[in-house]
């Protein structure tokens, strides 16, 4: 009897045991939720604004129609200097007026598009950087708590790059003379959007 | 009397171990294949460090086949080297020196910057050093010295692969992509830097 019982004694802990090893708790610690979503958040960023959005495209559009090195160095120049705002902000530093900026922005750059103005490079870049540090100020550094700011920033500066490739592709039409047309008609919206920008802003 | 103690006594102890909050150790990546693939495995969720090393071996196929072959050898081994000084340190500096790796090596690539070869050299060696100095801290308690070879070996694949893909590059244009790239990484190296002044890095 004692035998079976010791059997029986055996039995029910190796059972326990087993539903030990078996049942598997969740790790939580290991689901790095605020991560992911930091990039993802700072992805959909520059595309919650038609401001910043229609800017970026318009940086791409203009830099088609100047053609060769504007074609690149005006893209390569607004991630940087659009950073540097960013950082401005994340120091405290103000910057006054920084929705009529973005609004300007978005007016000269049309009116380039518009014009087909064909500016001197180092004027073009600097211009479009002295834009990218509104652009920057303004959106680089709405980091939601809890999230990661390297993700976050490598899905805004993705996003911003993207919206930048967009605007080169489609200004890939200036090489025909519809296209060419076409484009200042883009120009031209994005100066109207610039105007309903500004307004709003100072209103 | 005996068996229903016992019994008792197990489920109690059971349940016990199965409340017990054990340390969990979630910043190190456990692939279930031992230390060499966790190393591999934290250096490719490891954005601080995998951002870096793609530079340097983008930067390394813009200046063409000789820094490529010394970024191939010398980066690999000074990450190796500072992964074991790492392991046997304890602190770690509170400024976010990737940081500065992300803004050097993306500005070098964007502006498309000839150094010297010498002068690359050293960059890709202090580079290496500095990120497996971090890599040898976070896997100390982990995969360890495996580990950290694990991601000497896929550095080793990773600038191989990068570096020789970018000095194929003929077309103009394609090499413009890269020093695209590599502004992309400089502007995160100043966000980063804004993170941190601001506490949030």
């Amino acid at each position: 009897m004692k035998k079976h019982v010791r059997h029986m004694d055996l039995c029910a802990s190796i059972f326990v045991l087993a539903l030990y090893l078996v049942w598997v708790p969740s790790a939580q610690a290991h689901v790095e939720g605020g991560q992911a979503v930091g990039f993802i958040t700072g992805l959909e960023h520059p595309w919650s604004g038609l401001d910043h959005v229609l800017a970026m495209i318009a940086v791409g559009l203009w830099g088609a129609q100047l053609g060769n090195p504007a074609l690149w160095v005006l893209p390569v120049t607004f991630p940087m200097v659009m950073a540097m705002g960013a950082m401005m902000g994340l120091l405290g530093i103000p910057l006054p007026g920084i929705e009529i900026g973005i609004a300007v922005s978005a007016i000269l750059l049309g009116a380039m598009i518009l014009g087909e103005v064909k500016l001197n490079l180092y004027i073009a870049a600097t211009m479009v950087g002295f834009f990218a540090i509104f652009h920057g100020h303004a959106h680089g550094t709405e980091l939601p708590p809890g999230q990661s700011g390297l993700l976050y920033s490598m899905g805004f500066v993705i996003a911003t790059g993207v919206l930048h490739g967009i605007g080169i592709v489609i200004g890939l039409i200036h090489r025909w003379p519809a296209g060419k047309l076409a484009l200042r008609g883009a120009g031209a919206f994005i100066a109207a959007m610039g105007v309903f920008f500004l307004w709003r802003a100072i209103s | 009397m005996y068996r229903i103690t016992t019994f008792y006594k197990t489920l109690v102890v059971t349940f016990g171990l199965l409340f017990w909050p054990t340390n969990v150790e979630a910043h190190l990546v456990t692939t279930g294949m031992g230390p060499v693939y966790d190393g591999i495995g934290h250096l490719l969720l490891t954005p601080e460090d995998l951002v870096p090393a793609l530079a340097l071996a983008l930067y390394a196929g813009l200046r063409g086949k000789a820094p490529g072959r010394r970024a191939l050898f010398f980066f690999p081994l000074a990450w190796l080297l500072g992964g074991f000084i790492g392991l046997g340190a304890d602190t770690m500096p509170t400024f976010p020196l990737p940081a500065l790796s992300f803004l050097l090596l993306g500005v070098l690539i964007a502006a498309d910057l000839r150094l010297p070869d010498n002068v690359f050299t050293v960059l890709a060696v202090a580079v290496g050093i500095m990120h497996g100095f971090f890599n040898g801290i976070a896997l100390k308690t982990g995969p360890s010295g495996l580990g950290l070879l694990g991601i000497m070996a896929a550095l080793f694949v990773l600038v191989a692969l990068v570096a020789a893909f970018v000095v194929a590059l003929k077309p103009p244009w394609t090499r413009i992509v890269v020093r695209v790239a590599g502004s992309w990484v400089a502007a995160m190296g100043l966000l980063m830097i804004g993170w941190f002044f601001r506490g949030q890095g």
